[in-house]
């Protein structure tokens, strides 16, 4: 690692103002950053740590009956702390990476990392989820914007994020063995209003919504509902792991265990 | 250089380190604590395991800063004051949970954190658990053999290969 800067803020605005600095950078659970450091991927001259942060810690269920976590909530913390009140979410939280990391890694630098292949971004996706940041509230539909690229600006922090919770939802993951990561994974949730589908692992661009399964699946909520349907195999990630036919089929697959999960 | 001060099993401990220093190198280099082995250095092995506040954590994937005012366990505090094992690590002893060794103080460290949130664990859910945990010695039969055995369970149908 390159020579940083460490700081510790215990509120919100002083991780602000500490993220002011010249290329400084926060700090979530540093599951993903501190190897990226490792690798001297990155070169902050300023690390700020957002685990001290009280008002960024906790799951509580709104009046309005939307599941609010804080950004510095681990995924283990997420996995033992929503089962009763949102059980896909716990459920995908509690298959984030091994038991060490979920100790560590947080929703916010999962949400703010945006890798193409993690699970957080497919749940906050397909739930219709708020990003709280210290300056707004951003819409999921908006928030995420391609490979490891999110509405984010500069030194913006993602305090907490709002789910609306589902009549039913699932979260099915074909786990890449190696990495622990989405090969492909779909999130998918029935709401009073429609469907949500969420794909993760499988685009060039990064989570995506399938809407045509969503249209599918709202007139009828069975994996019968999506059998002929498919993704187009291009814009799909190709790799060594998987071809891009092989997960546009994975796509449909997955979707259909979710929902077969979810009824 | 900045000082940091932690509890490691159970006893003060402080020195100067850097912001990117991390906290398996304040173990094993700034306090001397070598049991802690670092594997990949990448996060995925888990031979870095120590527990932080009670938590099994990869401590090659934290910084030393972010443990400041912690409750830090090392496989140095696991044994009695008098060398007599703990009934995980004389469970690994007993069942040959181990080869080369290299992986064993993560191994122990996270059946500890498994053993404490589930004190019955499956073999399927020995064997989920211990996902970021790699040991390229013993395929790990006799692992999960010891872990169930230190649980206090039958281990005469795990698979002894």
């Amino acid at each position: 690692m390159y020579e940083f800067e460490f700081t510790r803020p215990a509120s919100v605005a002083e991780a602000v103002a500490a993220l002011n600095a010249e290329e400084a950078q926060a700090l979530g659970g540093g599951q993903t950053l501190i190897p990226t450091l490792k690798q001297r991927l990155a070169m902050p001259t300023t690390l700020v740590s957002l685990s001290g942060v009280a008002e960024m810690q906790g799951i509580g269920l709104q009046d309005d009956g939307q599941l609010v976590i804080g950004g510095a909530t681990t995924h283990a913390e997420v996995a033992s702390g929503a089962v009763g009140t949102y059980p896909a979410l716990a459920a995908l939280a509690g298959q984030i990476g091994d038991p060490a990391v979920r100790n560590r890694g947080t929703l916010g630098g999962s949400l703010a990392n945006n890798d193409p292949a993690a699970c957080y971004p497919a749940a906050a996706l397909g739930s219709g989820a708020t990003i709280v940041t210290n300056t707004r509230e951003i819409p999921a539909d908006e928030y995420f914007q391609g490979m490891f690229t999110t509405a984010l600006e500069e030194g913006e922090i993602v305090v907490s994020v709002k789910f609306p919770v589902p009549e039913a939802a699932n979260y099915q993951k074909f786990v890449q063995p190696a990495s622990r990561f989405a090969m492909v994974g779909v999130f998918a949730a029935r709401f009073a209003d429609g469907v949500r589908v969420a794909v993760t692992g499988a685009s060039e661009e990064g989570v995506f919504r399938w809407t045509d399964a969503e249209a599918a699946l709202a007139s009828s909520f069975t994996p019968d509902a999506i059998s002929a349907l498919s993704v187009d195999p291009d814009g799909m990630i190709g790799d060594i792991h998987g071809t891009k036919a092989y997960r546009a089929h994975l796509v449909n697959v997955m979707t259909r265990r979710a929902v077969a999960a979810a009824v | 250089m900045t000082k940091v001060t932690m509890t490691v099993n159970g006893k003060a401990a402080s020195g100067e380190v850097e912001g990117r220093t991390l906290l398996v190198s304040f173990l094993r280099e700034t306090l001397g604590m070598t049991g802690t082995h670092v594997g990949c250095d990448t996060s995925q092995c888990g031979a870095c395991v120590v527990h932080v506040d009670g938590k099994a954590v990869k401590s090659c994937a934290m910084l030393a800063l972010e443990a400041e005012g912690a409750e830090v366990a090392t496989i140095e505090g696991q044994a009695a004051a008098d060398g007599t094992l703990n009934t995980i690590q004389a469970a690994f002893q007993e069942h040959h949970g181990l080869q080369c060794g290299f992986c064993t103080p993560g191994m122990v460290m996270s059946a500890a954190a498994l053993l404490k949130d589930n004190p019955k664990p499956s073999e399927a859910e020995i064997r989920h658990y211990l996902e970021g945990n790699l040991c390229r010695c013993t395929g790990y039969h006799n692992i999960v053999k010891a872990i169930m055995a230190a649980s206090g369970q039958d281990v005469s149908a795990i698979a002894a290969e």
